[in-house]
Order: structure tokens, then sequence, then C-alpha cells
């Protein structure tokens, strides 16, 4: 109960907060600027709520390119974890690759992606991928390598076959970690996903968000960031709600 | 030891490194069917590599491991089971599912290793717990269940690593009386590793005293009353209590 209660007075304190700031005019008057381009909780919950079609037209468009993005980053990830964790050549020659592509940021990628592969779905989901895929990997390979050396002895004394192994010792062994680098990438596919968005489209949040501030639309951006704040927070409970589900034993 | 008894567990001249670290230097010993062989040592003298060559997770550097008259490792492996130092349940299985682990392992359907493994849970004391989580039980219990896991597999050799270690006096010696009647019940031959002399003196019919690293065999003796079922009156008998000092003095001298 304190759990939930304390979080959520904070936050209701910051927005009664930031709604005697605005209403009053002050954070407006200090940066001298028109009263609608700071607006208030209710301002905003307003054009949520007269929003709300074309908001939701293009959260779908943006949550089914961060859903793909994820799974293509699982279904590789895991591949690349499992193999590395296999053959140890594999990991010593791929593993500094994988970090240093980290360090290509994501900002200059996307365009290049977007000449590839045009104004389609298809560059969103590589570059929601591309960024899901690090923590995705890392942690899993991580999991994978957590197993206890006594543990796999003790399997191989009762005749388990490397297959066998695997999937009764390895693999369970390394869902918690698998879980925690799947919550990661759920965090920082919204941002893949408006950067792709960005960099060309003609639809989805990140191209609201852009739009808008051409015509200084300032309290549907801040409308657009509510819904994708609460998109991804829903993915993250989503995927704690499954890892409950899947990791019964803790 | 009647001669013409073929023995179950023959070493000779076993020996083995880890680089430039020398674990074992020439280890014999002798194992009949159905006996425990206690093996006692300080820390560090190659106990534990022992029992990995003696299951065949590993080759010795020199010498020859005999199982039932097979040398090779992938032999020994189908012919040994490992219980490890710590009880290592899974603990993503329920108790009866880790009990059951070798048998599913051998490529028995679920259901049926399910049943094996109840029958024995029946036995041993474990009725009522097949459902657990391994980390609902005690510490106890978690080690009854890696015996009987180690024991499901169904291999005429059982290779122990210090099974007790890690439990407290009072349900180390209720464990040693479980055990020791388990033992009696479903006699297998077993190689216990231990470093507590009272342990392997009551558990074992010979206990071979091992020195400091690079570890040999510096002693060997009888056990005056092999898992008898007053373990206390046991250990308290003149004989049990010399045959300890005995122990003991070889360990002190070959801790040197």
């Amino acid at each position: 109960m304190r759990r939930w209660l304390l979080p959520l007075a904070l936050i209701a304190l910051l927005i009664g907060l930031w709604q005697i700031a605005t209403s009053t005019g002050a954070v407006a008057d200090a940066l001298s600027l028109e009263d609608f381009l700071v607006p208030s909780p209710t301002e905003i919950a307003s054009s949520l709520w007269e929003n709300r079609s074309l908001l939701a037209e293009n959260a779908w468009v943006t949550l089914r390119e961060m859903l793909l993005g994820i799974f293509c980053a699982l279904a590789v990830g895991l591949g690349f974890a499992i193999l590395m964790h296999r053959w140890q050549v594999l990991r010593d020659a791929a593993y500094p690759l994988i970090v240093a592509s980290q360090t290509i940021p994501i900002v200059v990628i996307a365009p290049i992606l977007v000449v590839w592969f045009g104004y389609g779905i298809t560059p969103k989901i590589v570059i929601v991928a591309l960024i899901c895929f690090f923590p995705i990997t890392v942690n899993a390979l991580d999991g994978l390598r957590s197993v206890d050396p006594d543990a796999v002895k003790m399997m191989r004394s009762l005749d388990a076959s490397r297959w066998q192994r695997f999937w009764r010792v390895e693999a369970p062994a390394a869902l918690p970690s698998l879980f925690t680098g799947i919550k990661i990438a759920v965090v920082v596919a919204p941002i893949g996903a408006v950067f792709a968005e960005w960099a060309g489209s003609s639809s989805g949040l990140g191209h609201l968000i852009q739009s808008d501030t051409a015509n200084f639309q300032v309290a549907r951006q801040f409308a657009t960031v509510v819904v994708l704040a609460a998109m991804a927070l829903v993915l993250i409970g989503l995927t704690a709600l499954v890892e409950r589900r899947v990791v019964r034993w803790r | 030891m009647r001669q013409d008894t073929r023995m179950e567990l023959e070493l000779g001249g076993v020996a083995h490194s880890y680089g430039d670290l020398q674990t074992l230097a020439s280890i014999d010993l002798e194992v009949a069917p159905h006996s425990v062989i206690g093996l006692v040592g300080p820390s560090g003298c190659g106990k534990s590599t022992l029992l990995e060559l003696v299951c065949g997770l590993a080759d010795p550097t020199a010498g020859r491991i005999e199982l039932g008259g097979e040398a090779s490792a992938e032999q020994r492996l189908a012919r040994c089971a490992l219980m490890p130092q710590r009880d290592l349940l899974l603990p993503w299985y329920s108790a009866i599912d880790n009990a059951a682990l070798a048998l599913r392992n051998q490529g028995m359907r679920r259901e049926e290793a399910r049943a094996a493994a109840a029958a024995l849970f029946e036995r041993f004391g474990l009725a009522g717990f097949e459902r657990a989580w391994p980390a609902e039980l005690s510490g106890g219990m978690r080690q009854r269940v890696a015996f009987l896991r180690t024991l499901v597999a169904g291999k005429p050799v059982l290779a122990l690593d210090e099974p007790f270690a890690a439990l407290d006096a009072i349900t180390r010696a209720e464990m040693q009386e479980w055990l020791a009647a388990a033992l009696r019940a479903d006699p297998r031959t077993v190689v216990l590793v231990t470093h507590d002399v009272e342990e392997a003196l009551y558990l074992s019919d010979r206990v071979a005293v091992l020195s400091a690293r690079p570890g040999r065999i510096v002693a060997e003796l009888s056990a005056p009353a092999p898992r008898a079922e007053n373990r206390d009156a046991a250990v308290t008998d003149p004989a049990f209590v010399a045959a300890r000092e005995e122990a003991l003095r070889a360990l002190r001298e070959g801790s040197r």
C-alpha cells in the first residue's frame, strides 16, 4: 500500500505545483512567453481528450514499430547470446564489436536507414531493434554465464546430454537476467521509435510531436509525451507480469 | 574382505595436476561392491578432485581408475553418480522433479519419472514434500532430496562430496543416521568425501586418510561399527573412539 501511495502522492504534488505555476502565468512570465506555450496539466488533459482518436491512431503506429523492433531484437539477441555462450571463440571475437557498436549514435544511423529502406515501417523496426539488441544480448549472455559450473558437473554425472544441460540448467538460470534485458529494451524502444520517425515518416507519435513543434501545438505535444510514457509503462508492467508467470520459483 | 570378490572400484597410481599444481600424488585404492569408503583429509588436499576423477568428469594425469572393470571416462560416467558439495537443487524444479532429474535425462517420460521418485520419497521420509520448491525446504530436507536424486540415477557407485558439511551439528547427526538407514535399505558402493572424521568412521566400512596437497593416502583403517542403527552408542564405543583418535593422529601428521 505504502509502496504505491507514496509515489502517487509525490506525482499528485508535482502536478499540483505545475498547475499553480502555469495557471497563474508565473512560468510563462519568467520565460517571457505567451501563456499557450506553457500549458497547465488541465490544458494537457483536455488536449488528450480532444485529440484522443488522433493520438490513438498514431500511438498504434508507434506501438507496432516498438513491438516488432523488440521482437526482432529478442530473436537476434537471444540467438547471438546462445551462440556466443556455446562458442568461446565467437564470444571473444564478437563481444567487443557489440559493445563498440553501441557508441554509434542512433541519431546518425536513422537518416541513413531511411535512405536505404524508405519511409515505411522497415527503418523504424531496424532502429528500434538496433538499440534493443544490446541490452537483450548482454543480459542474456550474462545469465547464461552465471550458471554454477558445479550444477553442470552434477547434470553431466546424471547423464544429461549437452542439449538437456542447456534446457534444464542454463536456459532457466538465464531467464531472470534475460527479463532484466527485456525491461531495459522496453524502456529504450520508444526513444528509438521517435528518433526513427523524426528521420522520416508520415505518422506515429514522434511524427506528431515534430509537426506540432512547427505549429506551436505545445499542449498536444505534452499530451503525446504522456501517451508515449504510458505506453512504455504498460509494456514494462506486462513484461513484469510475464516474468512473474515464467520465473515462478522466485 | 573375500579375495574372490571382484572390486567395484579400483584406483592404481592415480595422480592429477592442474597445470603446474599437483593435487593428487599416486593414490591406490580398492573398494568392494556395496561397501563404503570414507576419504578424509585437510582442506585443499584434492578430495573433491578425486571424486570428479572417479565419476568420469575428468581423466587423471597419470594412473588408472576402474569402475566395475571399465576404465574409460565415459564408462565411469555411466556407472557413477555424483552428489556435489552443495545440494545444487535446481530452483526451477519442484523437489520431486529434482529427484527425478536423472531419469528424465535418461529419457523417461515425466509422469513415469515422478512416480519412480515418489516411491523413494515415501520410503525415505520425504512424503508430502513432492511439490515443494527447493527454496521452501530446510537444509536437511534439501540434502535428502539431493541424495535421492543421486540414488534415483540407478548407478552402482555413488560419489558423495561432503554431503552434510553445510548443516548444523544436530541436523548433521540426524542426516548421518538417515543416510546409514538409506544405505542399509539400498546398499551401494559409496565413495564418501568428508572432513569430519567421526562422520567418515560412522558411515564407512573403511576410512582412508589423505595428506595435504599433493594428496596421498597416509593411513587406512577399518570402521568398528559401520552404519550402526544406534549412532549415539556407536560413536561413544571405546573401539570407535580409539579409531577416531588414530585417524585424527594420521590426519595431523599428514597435514604437515
